[in-house]
């Protein structure tokens, strides 16, 4: 196989390999948020921003791996 | 036609040696245009507002208190408040700017080929890194003015045992992956959305990038807003000073 070929093979890699653990987290935190909105509806407008900033603090680990990705297709 | 996907900004045109690049250039646009706006604002200030005015007041409002819920004091929130919405605003209009129809249309010749003059600037990663570093470098101020330097200092290398030591080291490097994780997370989620919007664009143009859009929308918001919460978490963070330490302080 030439050089491209492993290219995008290890960009696919990078980017699926280190999507599934913040997928499941991410998962984890809507559902438990929903759950917290669920049994108490009036704290939804306190609960929304944080359920934002913690996806965003565990999608991290997959936007290096993006990062790394895209880095590796267009860099 | 092929894609045209790259992760350096373009140089538009140079000022002597110095190259201006489009990230830049949107960037000096998207300040000016801020500050036109709520200068004009700030001038015509009256005790009846108009409802643009409400809008603006609401929206100072609604963002002071939530940051003084973050923060829970009112003098630190008032210290805080400038730069956490400043940074918020910026990366908020540079996001959306992207999305005004036609802008992508506007290109310039140089004699390199045809340049797009406005860029996504939180595409590129050297304007992030700056807004990082400005946030960055302020916790580590704010540590100190809290701490002492010696306080501070004292937090990294830590002696009173093998675990305390390597523990403190330990925080060094979580020193260093903020720098990484704020930066990567603003920058990879608005390169992605681009090179996501220019992939289904060329997939299947016209319809099918529509709801790619709405995310990416949203991803403008919410990044903008977890860029600046962010900021502010860690500030307020580094100028709490732990129990432990006032009960030691207390001991002494």
């Amino acid at each position: 196989m030439e050089a491209e070929v492993y290219k995008y093979l290890a960009a696919g890699l990078a980017i699926g390999l280190g999507a599934i653990g913040s997928a499941i987290g991410e998962g984890m935190i809507g559902s438990k948020a929903l759950e917290a909105i669920g049994r108490n509806p009036e704290t939804s407008g306190k609960i929304t921003p944080l359920m934002f900033v913690a996806m965003a603090v565990t999608e991290s680990t997959a936007i290096y791996a993006l990062v790394v990705a895209l880095i590796i297709l267009f860099g | 036609m092929g894609l045209n996907i790259s992760l350096a900004p373009e140089v538009i045109f140079h000022i002597g040696s110095f190259p201006i690049t489009n990230a830049f250039f949107v960037s000096i646009f998207v300040t000016v245009i801020v500050l036109a706006v709520f200068l004009l604002i700030a001038n015509r200030f009256q005790t009846v507002p108009t409802r643009f005015q409400a809008l603006v007041e609401i929206l100072f409002e609604e963002a002071f208190d939530f940051v003084e819920s973050i923060i829970g004091n009112r003098e630190k929130a008032k210290r805080i408040f400038p730069l956490v919405f400043t940074m918020f605003i910026f990366i908020l209009f540079a996001n959306l700017l992207t999305y005004i129809p036609g802008q992508a249309a506007v290109t310039l010749k140089t004699e390199e080929g045809v340049m797009p003059l406005f860029r996504a600037a939180m595409a590129d990663y050297g304007v992030v890194f700056m807004m990082t570093m400005v946030s960055v470098i302020l916790m580590q101020i704010v540590a100190i003015a809290v701490h002492g330097p010696f306080g501070y200092l004292g937090k990294f290398f830590n002696f009173k045992g093998p675990l305390d030591f390597f523990l403190g080291l330990m925080d060094i490097v979580g020193e260093i992956a903020k720098i990484v994780s704020l930066s990567f997370r603003l920058f990879g989620n608005i390169f992605a959305g681009e090179v996501l919007g220019a992939v289904m664009l060329f997939l299947a143009p016209y319809f099918i990038p529509l709801p790619f859009m709405f995310l990416g929308l949203l991803t403008a918001f919410v990044q903008a807003f977890v860029f600046s919460v962010l900021t502010l978490v860690f500030i307020s963070m580094a100028s709490t000073i732990e129990e432990d330490e006032l009960v030691e302080e207390a001991s002494i």
